[in-house]
């Protein structure tokens, strides 16, 4: 069971990912990068993070894609499909990669630790949203302060980024 | 070995894996667009590989690492698709090749 949940929903994350890196047409990349953010999530649950799988699809696949896409909508990106594709340069990464991929076993192999198996539990989850919750607001409550203020920051330079100057 | 029992190295790799494809859409891509979807592809890359210790070691703080990267990284898409809409006011294209402004 575990082992067919991993490597079906891994399969489909490289081929996402590689999706998103390689097609030339923008509004694909996105859907492709929704696609490869939602089988992370699944992958969280196949960790037993079923929190962070929530808060992945929500933020991510629906926040955030949902800007790209915007954006993607309010720039004319017709054009930037028309330029040729830099052969020699796509050969030497795809041999890269081959050779790299190629050490990812033997270099898995050589940490003792990576070679605990997972074994799913009955079904509770090992940290839930209380723990969590209870871990955020005590031990990293001034980090989360701290994202507060970045969060306020962000948006009003978003605000001020954007505004047309009424002087011009 | 490999396509026995699923370990913490199987995660590991998946994650080593995608942060490659997406480090080289940075490195190749021209498109600004592609560019910060490449990164939001190395984000999550970080993230699966903080999951996954959190799971096998038991602890729950890498999960909290990756809530705030989640955040961090909200924020890091808003600002830079900010600045890319300012860019595309100014010079009408997103291509990298066409921002050489800062080359000597």
């Amino acid at each position: 069971m575990e082992q067919f949940f991993f490597w079906s929903l891994a399969v489909g994350l490289m081929a996402a990912a590689t999706a998103v890196v390689t097609l030339r047409n923008p509004v694909t990349n996105a859907v492709c990068l929704v696609v490869a953010l939602v089988l992370q999530a699944a992958l969280f649950v196949t960790l037993e993070a079923t929190f962070l799988a929530a808060v992945q699809v929500i933020v991510y696949a629906g926040a955030v894609m949902v800007l790209f896409l915007f954006v993607i909508m309010l720039l004319d990106v017709k054009a930037e499909a028309r330029r040729p594709v830099p052969w020699p340069k796509v050969a030497a990464v795809v041999a890269g990669l081959a050779v790299v991929i190629a050490g990812v076993p033997k270099l898995v192999a050589a940490f003792p630790a990576a070679r605990e198996p997972l074994r799913w539990s009955d079904g509770t989850t090992p940290f839930g949203a209380k723990e969590l919750g209870t871990l955020l607001f005590t031990s990293y409550a001034p980090l989360f302060l701290a994202t507060g203020v970045l969060l306020l920051v962000a948006t009003i330079g978003v605000v001020v980024l954007c505004r047309r100057d009424p002087g011009t | 070995m490999m396509f026995g029992e699923i370990t913490l190295g199987h995660y590991l790799a998946l994650s080593g894996l995608l942060f490659l494809v997406g480090l080289v859409g940075v490195l190749l891509r021209r498109s600004l667009l592609i560019v910060m979807m490449s990164l939001e592809l190395l984000l999550n890359a970080a993230n699966l590989a903080l999951v996954a210790a959190a799971r096998f070691q038991k602890i729950p703080d890498p999960q909290v690492a990756v809530f705030f990267v989640i955040t961090v990284a909200a924020a890091e898409v808003a600002v830079g698709l900010a600045i890319l809409v300012a860019i595309f006011r100014l010079k009408k294209t997103t291509s990298a090749e066409d921002f050489a402004t800062l080359k000597f």
